[in-house]
């Protein structure tokens, strides 16, 4: 495409002193790179279709920008959505969307990758596309314009954004952008022969890069889906999801990037374990990252060394889904907590369970830190919810994990719930504020002292695909709303408890739109577009998004089709119901799903499948995976002893300056 | 169970104070005080400078920052102080925080506060010189700022967080100097007087510059409020934003000249500064 284009600099450097927080569009991080245009086959942007402060630390965006610059062939340079206030100088100076690293036009690289988190980041992906001179629409591209290819957990239904993306990688990103970045080089060194049609065939015929064209989709009188058939010879009924299998193999970020803009996490993360088998029914992570990869506890140590050394971070989270849950955590805990302990490193572990156990670990991690907060999950109120869910943990469990960490010196505990789970009731959710009386009871009594906290913070449950709940009803925003009112009443009944018990929430409105993002098919497209084009941007940020402006588009876009907004979320769906994302294959047998949300509504739990018989959820035999969990019995490796840089300087430099 | 101490490392008095010159230059002006801070806090750690830490449960490195230049103005002369858990040479410590800073946010100079001056490092700041570059007839900018330099009082307005405040822009002006912009945009060393009258070019070069010597007063009058101020006075708007740089900042001597803050020279800064 379009050869070595230059800076975008020296026009954008002239609007900076015009918008707010100038620092994020400037590039340069401690870690960054930009190679050189020429010297490479492949080019990438990666995008992360949010603000700059939520996409840089993203860590699939860094690991993807790290194995695609280390490869000789090719080149990745990194974008982030613009705050209005710059979209609208763009548009003024007539300057595209461009790239943090070389400042490059984005519409000049071989492929936008963007990593879509959250179906609310669909409307920056479209301010990104128009900014960047691509047309909205994929079919309207040609060969100039760069593959834009989804990746990240929303891929796993991209239907939605079936128009304006050409292609989507389901699963891990690591080996599969090594299969795009191949497969482009090679029909670049051929000629480009059948250009970008071809290209997309030549993609999707290898049954791991899903392309939406290549498939049509024909409906039911009623709305409902009747059938989605591939339209070209070459390409496969199913597309699958990638898995990559020794995370030791990949350890990715090695230099992860230290902004000078803040950020949400002021961290490094180092990922311990990719996959979750506990089972949490409303978990779309936990069941489309199965099966469960252990890094093994060297490989750790030896990230965490390395990671620290390149960045002057602070403190390291160990992440996960479940992060307590890592066959080794308790050595691990253990022997990090006294390689650093005379540093003022500080280690977290996000996401953990309910247990004693947990304690234990927080109080070996915060060693180097304080005992602030503690945060656990019950996420449905009552335990007939719970079971529901498939996340049991009991009242009694609770308390006196709750009275052990207060007693041990925790001033605060916070407990996340959902509301708007199948088969909630009222009561279900008013048990929340027996919960949260209890624990200031267990916590006053635990400490003698009435200084303690308790926050309960609650988000609106969304079913996802992929996940028992796929085919269940979204509560209606009013309902989760009168639920949430009654709660608060419920906890301030008792003003004495009531007043050591914050309570955050937010109303049910995002999370039907999210809802509808997450369930829809590709006429649904035709929603982000017109709500788009009404202003939509930023949809994650509350101070952004307009319930009217989508229910507007919603009703606009969705009555000529004959369907509604209820019918893609507060729908139960059937058995027998073709579901927008059957053919794109995370591993999940649907008949074991389908049993397992017959099993929710019995409120039968699911065990482990680590700690007990396989339970045929059908990733491992589909995929060829394997559970891959310690214990390995093995330790930290000793660290190398290395002369402080500091100490490198040669003594005795001449002092003055000028 | 139940009290705490803190579990970090003992609290250290600074046996050894340093103070640091550093420059925030090219794209990195745009990053603010706040994130200077966040990365200087940072490059300590990766350059295992020995730093002394205040007590208490959240010990925090010893570390006075002065009033930094705005987000999206650039610096040669900022300044700040660090104290030292144990005796380090300056230049090693300068050198070594260079290095792990990203470029553009660059550890000029360090002293001994004890080789300095006497009085705090505040103490000392007594004005900065700014540099504007502006894209704008040298002459039409150099006739406004004889109105303004001729006007008793210039009151303009700036939005704070705390609203719209109204402060004079003229009266902490001590000098201001215009001159065309040099061919191919390089400001290099200026040798032109600094007082007396402004030398303007000939020619018709639409890009001049404006160096600026303003009193510190609180509230601080900053590149942008001399602008307003020329607005105000002239009707004076060149066609794109200034880029401004502060160039020096520290005592002001008899010729109204800006000198180093640290050490006690007759030679003012404002000549020596480096090219950038």
């Amino acid at each position: 495409m379009s050869s070595s284009p230059e800076s975008l600099f020296p026009l954008l450097e002239p609007l900076l002193t015009q918008v707010g927080k100038p620092i994020q569009y400037v590039g340069g991080e401690l870690n960054a790179r930009t190679k050189d245009w020429d010297s490479v086959a492949v080019r990438w942007v990666l995008m992360y279709p949010d603000a700059y402060e939520v996409g840089l630390p993203n860590q699939g965006v860094q690991i993807l920008y790290e194995v695609l610059n280390e490869r000789p062939d090719a080149l990745a340079e990194r974008s982030y959505a613009v705050w209005p206030d710059l979209e609208k100088l763009l548009r003024e100076h007539g300057l595209p969307q461009f790239t943090v690293d070389g400042h490059r036009p984005v519409g000049a690289f071989d492929v936008l990758g963007v990593s879509l988190s959250t179906e609310l980041g669909y409307t920056n992906l479209l301010t990104a596309l128009d900014l960047a001179g691509i047309p909205l629409h994929a079919a309207d591209r040609d060969d100039s314009h760069p593959i834009v290819l989804a990746g990240g957990h929303a891929a796993f239904n991209p239907e939605p954004i079936a128009d304006f993306v050409d292609a989507a990688v389901l699963g891990d990103g690591e080996q599969a952008v090594g299969l795009v970045t191949d497969l482009i080089a090679a029909f670049k060194a051929e000629g480009s022969p059948g250009g970008r049609d071809e290209l997309l065939t030549r993609l999707a015929e290898t049954g791991e890069v899903y392309v939406p064209r290549r498939y049509d989709v024909a409906y039911l009188p009623d709305g409902r889906l009747a059938s989605v058939t591939p339209n070209r010879d070459r390409v496969p009924e199913r597309v699958r999801k990638h898995t990559v299998m020794d995370l030791d193999e990949w350890p990715y970020p090695k230099t992860p990037l230290v902004p000078l803009a803040e950020s949400v996490h002021e961290r490094m993360s180092v990922e311990i374990f990719r996959g979750c088998t506990r089972g949490c029914r409303f978990c779309q992570a936990g069941m489309i990252t199965r099966p469960v990869r252990e890094r093994s506890v060297e490989g750790i140590g030896r990230m965490v060394e390395a990671g620290l050394a390149a960045t002057g971070f602070e403190e390291v989270g160990l992440l996960s889904l479940s992060s307590a849950d890592h066959s080794e955590i308790g050595p691990l805990a253990k022997q990090l907590a006294d390689r650093y302990a005379d540093s003022r490193v500080s280690l977290s572990l996000p996401s953990t369970r309910v247990d004693a156990f947990n304690i234990d670990l927080a109080n070996e991690f915060s060693r180097n830190g304080r005992r602030s907060g503690l945060t656990f999950a019950p996420e449905g109120g009552s335990e007939r919810l719970r079971r529901v869910i498939n996340k049991m943990v009991s009242h009694d469990d609770l308390i006196s994990t709750v009275s052990a960490a207060y007693s041990q010196g925790w001033r605060q505990v916070k407990l996340y719930f959902m509301c708007g789970l199948p088969t909630e009731t009222d009561d279900d959710v008013l048990e929340i504020a027996t919960m949260a009386h209890d624990v200031i009871r267990a916590g006053r009594q635990a400490t003698g002292s009435k200084d303690i906290r308790c926050t309960v913070s609650i988000g609106g449950f969304v079913p996802k695909p992929h996940t028992p709940f796929q085919w269940a009803a979204q509560a209606a925003p009013d309902v989760v709303d009168s639920r949430l009112r009654a709660l608060r009443a419920a906890i301030n009944s008792d003003r004495s408890l009531g007043r050591n018990i914050g309570m955050r929430y937010h109303d049910g409105k995002p999370s039907l739109i999210e809802g509808l993002l997450s369930r829809g098919d590709r006429r649904v497209g035709a929603v982000i577009e017109q709500a788009w084009r009404d202003g939509a941007r930023f949809d994650g940020w509350s101070e952004h998004f307009s319930y009217d402006r989508w229910i507007a588009a919603a009703e606009r876009a969705l009555a000529p089709l004959g369907v509604s907004i209820d019918f893609f979320t507060t729908r139960e769906r059937d058995a027998d119901e073709l579901l927008p994302w059957d053919h794109l294959d995370s591993g999940l047998d649907k008949q074991w799903l389908w049993d397992d949300w017959q099993d929710a509504l019995t409120g039968y739990e699911q065990d482990d499948c680590r700690w007990t018989p396989c339970f045929d959820c059908g990733v491992c035999p589909t995929m060829g995976t394997d559970i891959q969990v310690g214990p390995t019995g093995r330790s930290l490796l000793p660290l190398v002893a290395k002369p402080s840089l500091l100490a490198t300087v040669p003594a005795g430099t001449a002092v003055e300056q000028d | 169970m139940g009290n705490r101490k803190p579990d970090g490392p003992e609290f250290v008095a600074p046996v050894q104070k340093l103070r640091l010159q550093y420059a925030k230059r090219g794209r990195l002006r745009f990053c603010s005080h706040r994130d200077f801070a966040r990365a200087f806090e940072r490059s300590l750690r990766r350059a295992e400078v020995p730093m002394a830490y205040s007590a208490g449960f959240h010990p925090h490195p010893k570390i006075s920052y002065l009033g930094a230049a705005p987000t999206g103005v650039g610096s040669e002369a900022e300044y700040l102080e660090i104290g030292l858990a144990r005796r380090c040479e300056p230049e090693a410590v300068r050198a070594a925080l260079d290095s792990v800073l990203p470029d553009g946010l660059d550890i000029v100079r360090a002293v001994d506060a004890q080789d300095c001056r006497p009085g705090t490092l505040a103490e000392q700041m007594h004005a900065s010189l700014w540099r504007l570059e502006l894209a704008a007839d040298p002459a039409e900018l150099a006739a406004a700022v004889d109105r303004l330099v001729a006007a008793e009082s210039v009151p303009v307005e700036r939005l704070t967080k705390d609203g719209r405040r109204t402060l004079d822009a003229r009266a902490p002006i001590v000098s201001a100097q215009v001159r065309p912009m040099p061919a191919e945009g390089s400001v290099g060393a200026s040798t032109e007087q600094q007082s007396g009258g402004v030398p303007v070019a000939a020619g018709n070069d639409t890009r001049a510059i404006l160096d600026v010597v303003v009193r510190q007063v609180t509230p601080a009058v900053r590149p942008d409020d001399v602008l307003t101020a020329l607005r105000t006075v002239a009707g004076f708007a060149p066609s794109q934003p200034p880029r401004a740089t502060r160039l020096a900042q520290g005592p002001v001597d008899d010729a109204g000249r800006v000198t180093d803050p640290l050490r006690s020279t007759e030679v003012p800064v404002s000549r020596a500064a480096p090219e950038y």
